[in-house]
């Protein structure tokens, strides 16, 4: 789960990360008030979940709660990458001598979190990476023993050659990973870690992403999701326990098992037609999954045909026969079905079916084929 | 032979009374598999099925049955727990079909197993089935036949497509392993690879894979330096559209490694027959036998 800027720095701060003074705004007035309040230069910074807000006109420096308004009211409401801007943060803006960054992620290869410093901050990282490597610093930590002081260390010094800064650096290097850990987090990150000419660090964007797996346990964290910014069937989708991401062609498929579901969208395009979405239904299934199923995907105008395949194993067959026939009663189908089922209880399933004026194969290539033509508006093969 | 579980597999079973722990147990039963003990706490001493004994813990079950293997049907924020009894209790091997264990989590799993010496499938993976022998997870036993193929893949019902049309063509399995999609899991492709090439039996092995991350390459070039037993791959997700990135950090660690192309691509190089669809294992497999 991605939350805000604002949302990440709260978080950061409250284990003792220093950030900047600020304040969320979703109108120009609030913003333009915020900026008044504080009394100096502010930053108004879009919050969205999308990389390359700066490049995108989303972050602004603003002299004065005048100039503060009128930002306010070119990036609210502004489109970022598919998403509308709905909340600014209005933030002091910091002085800043130098910048580096400072990350954290679960490493799969490692199969740790390892740590990302580089001097090289505030740019892109992954051109540092690509073209200056040596700029940056790895570091895996050994979660059962968690970061010790000597590789905080290690990372202060490889940002800043002066002992000052480089002992406030590992300081927050600490208060960092402790935050990752208590937030459940798969990546965090300080970009940039800013260091004043006074010779203080402060952390002026921060950004954190959750584990949903962790979600059980962090219910502070599960309430700063923001809806508004997933897309409405994603989220509807979400609540009903499916995972769905939509897509482009029309095809509309339901399907049991996040591998299956892949190789059925691959086989749809490799008999020449276009997958609408990957949806998954999960292992332990109940009619009830398929009736939202079918209510999400038939939601999508571009939709002109719908494929199930199941496999059961954990799923039931059964179970799913009769969702198609529960979702269908109460809302007729506008568009064709092919139903391709087989697995745990498939006898039953096929009867429930055949009563009920539907066909069904057991054989996976077959069904993909018909829904191809089907959704080209061909007659069935 | 097979690879992680044979004849001589004792089960012990960590929430076996739950809903999905005691309708798998059940299966496995009727699959043949020697189910030894179950682990439930709170309930040890009473029987499950009038027939095995329930334990508090996998100590009791170890020390009073002999269980050597473990299967882990416990709810997500109890799994690493469950998965470090089970290796501390002296199981060789452990099977984690639990989905939705956080990652963190599995970050102290790791090198804990590692450090024991055990063998961990999994987490959030169907299991194992070693054709006639026994059945170890979700996997359906009536799906596989015994036979000469080893496979091994990262899905749970993709895997149950590859072996049913397999099964349908008379291509039998020594053994299925299903190693779980989770960003670190106990067993990876080049162990399930490397059991396969030093078991007798397999003649041939099918392995599916999906994107992310680099084990299918790293599998490749296992192959390629390593294997003298013929493979045969398929990647699900050729035509998925790039997924949600991790950021900055996630882009950079993994590189650009993870697409489908690149995969197929690494397949090829290392000799290994590629599958455009599920159904082209049959094929491919077969001429591979001959």
């Amino acid at each position: 789960m991605n939350i805000h800027e604002y949302q990440a720095k709260e978080i950061l701060h409250g284990f003792g990360v220093p950030i900047p003074a600020g304040k969320v705004a979703t109108t120009p007035a609030e913003a333009e008030a915020i900026a008044k309040e504080f009394g100096v230069a502010v930053m108004v910074k879009a919050q969205v979940h999308a990389g390359g807000r700066g490049k995108a006109g989303g972050v602004k420096f603003c002299k004065t709660p005048a100039e503060a308004k009128e930002k306010a009211t070119a990036i609210l409401g502004m489109q970022i990458k598919g998403l509308t801007v709905e909340k600014v943060l209005v933030t002091v803006a910091a002085d800043i001598g130098s910048e580096a960054y400072v990350g954290i992620i679960v490493d799969r290869q490692r199969k740790k979190p390892v740590f990302m410093v580089s001097a090289a901050g505030g740019i892109d990282i992954e051109q540092v990476a690509a073209t200056t490597p040596e700029k940056i610093l790895y570091l895996p930590v050994d979660t059962r023993y968690g970061l010790r002081g000597y590789e905080a260390m290690r990372m202060g010094f490889f940002l800043y050659p002066d002992a000052k800064l480089a002992k406030q650096a590992a300081k927050i290097m600490r208060q960092l990973y402790t935050a990752f850990m208590a937030s459940g987090c798969s990546l965090a990150e300080i970009n940039p870690l800013v260091a004043t000419p006074t010779g203080e660090l402060i952390a002026v964007d921060g950004k954190m992403v959750i584990d949903d797996n962790e979600l059980d346990r962090h219910a502070d964290i599960e309430a700063l999701r923001d809806v508004s910014s997933e897309a409405a069937s994603e989220v509807d989708a979400r609540n009903c326990n499916l995972t769905f991401i939509k897509l482009d062609g029309n095809v509309g498929c339901v399907v049991n098992g996040a591998g299956l579901a892949m190789a059925t969208m691959d086989l749809v395009k490799y008999y020449g037609g276009e997958p609408a979405n990957f949806l998954d239904i999960g292992g332990s299934s109940n009619p009830e999954k398929v009736v939202n199923a079918l209510r999400i995907i038939t939601a999508d105008p571009n939709v002109k045909c719908i494929l199930f395949n199941i496999f059961g194993g954990i799923t039931r067959t059964d179970d799913v026969a009769n969702g198609i026939v529960t979702a269908t009663k109460a809302n007729p189908l506008k568009v064709p079905i092919v139903i391709r089922l087989t697995g745990t209880n498939e006898e039953i399933a096929m009867k429930i079916l055949t009563e009920n004026g539907f066909s069904a194969s057991a054989d996976m290539d077959e069904a993909v084929v018909k829904a191809v033509a089907m959704a080209k508006g061909g007659q069935a093969a | 032979m097979s690879i992680f579980i044979n004849k001589d597999t004792k089960l012990v079973v960590q929430g076996i009374t739950g809903r999905d722990g005691s309708f798998h147990t059940k299966q496995a039963i009727e699959y043949g598999t020697q189910v030894v003990a179950g682990v439930t706490p709170g309930k040890g001493g009473q029987m499950f099925e009038g027939t095995i004994p329930i334990f508090n813990n996998v100590y009791d079950a170890v020390a009073k049955t002999g269980a050597n293997t473990s299967v882990i049907y416990v709810p997500p924020m109890g799994a690493a727990d469950a998965i470090m009894e089970a290796v501390d209790a002296g199981c060789a091997t452990v099977v984690c079909i639990t989905e939705g264990v956080p990652v963190l989590d599995m970050t102290k799993v790791y090198p804990f197993v590692k450090e024991k010496g055990a063998r961990l499938i999994g987490p959030n993976c169907p299991g194992v089935i070693s054709p006639g022998e026994a059945k170890v997870g979700i996997i359906p036993g009536r799906i596989c036949i015994p036979g000469n193929v080893g496979v091994v893949s990262r899905s749970g019902t993709l895997t149950y497509e590859v072996v049913y049309q397999l099964t349908r063509a008379g291509i039998g399995q020594t053994t299925c392993v299903g190693i779980g999609g989770d960003p670190i899991n106990g067993t990876n492709f080049i162990d399930c690879l490397s059991a396969f090439e030093k078991d007798p039996k397999p003649k041939a092995v099918a392995m599916m894979g999906e994107i992310g991350g680099t084990d299918e390459q790293e599998a490749a070039d296992f192959v390629k330096n390593h294997m003298t037993k013929p493979v045969v791959g398929f990647i699900a997700g050729q035509t998925a559209p790039p997924g949600r990135r991790m950021g900055h950090a996630g882009a950079i660690i993994s590189g650009s490694a993870g697409t489908a192309a690149e995969k197929i691509e690494a397949f090829k190089a290392a000799g290994i027959g590629v599958a455009v669809r599920p159904m082209d294992f049959v094929e491919l497999i077969k001429a591979k036998l001959k």
